[in-house]
């Protein structure tokens, strides 16, 4: 999937990779899509979470080798 | 915000050690970071955490802390020896740093990033001789009916 920004929040844990993912997407347009990577294993709970109640669409999340890979869709 | 209310939550930060410091922060950014409108109430100890001359450099106590971890077993009355707090506080601040752990005025900084409201107690300051001018800026000072005039319609209030 094509993303328009591309965020490294590998090695970092709860809360940074949704303070770097909302910061990010306070920086993005609506309908922009955002790139994460994350290796904290509560990440892929923690980002779906963040997308329900913010209504940022979580697009898809993949896992590759211990790390996870979030697309969200700018609200 | 869409027309909908945002929600709310409201916490007390009565402690003011190292490891009681990083819950409310940690809670409130995230909570800031989804859109919720936080105010947190910092009274007592807890007003260390906002305090730009302490806030950097909080501490744990070993001592009456049986969870503390250890690098060889010991009784827990050791920790009343001298250099114990520091030792301790040493040894927590290294474990956060391996797993990149953000320090508190880093996660003061998220809470201000998400306009965590963030209220000082009067009587703590009153008590303590500390000042507005003491504290972090973007804390208001405030008491305990401002607080509550924003808990009572919170859909979560914590006291930590």
């Amino acid at each position: 999937m094509e993303a328009d920004k591309t965020i490294d929040a590998k090695g970092l844990n709860c809360p940074m990779p949704i303070i770097r993912i909302k910061k990010a997407l306070s920086e993005m347009q609506p309908g922009q899509i955002l790139r994460m990577e994350a290796t904290d294993k509560g990440s892929k709970s923690d980002v779906a979470a963040f997308a329900s109640r913010t209504g940022n669409e979580l697009l898809e999340v993949k896992e590759e080798g211990g790390t996870f890979i979030f697309f969200l869709k700018k609200k | 915000m869409p027309e909908e209310k945002r929600k709310r939550m409201a916490i007390i930060a009565s402690k003011g050690s190292l490891d009681m410091a990083y819950p409310p922060l940690i809670l409130a950014s995230t909570a800031g970071a989804m859109d919720v409108e936080v105010t947190i109430f910092f009274t007592f100890y807890g007003v260390d955490i906002i305090n730009k001359h302490k806030y950097a450099s909080l501490k744990v106590a070993p001592i009456a802390n049986p969870a503390m971890p250890s690098p060889v077993p010991m009784p827990n009355i050791l920790g009343m020896l001298p250099g114990m707090t520091a030792l301790g506080t040493m040894m927590m601040k290294s474990m956060m740093k391996k797993i990149s752990w953000p320090s508190i005025p880093e996660l003061i900084d998220a809470c201000r990033e998400v306009d965590v409201k963030m209220i000082a107690c009067t009587p703590t300051l009153e008590m303590t001789g500390v000042t507005i001018d003491d504290l972090v800026d973007g804390v208001t000072v405030g008491g305990a009916a401002e607080f509550l005039d924003f808990a009572l319609d919170a859909n979560v209030s914590l006291f930590i």
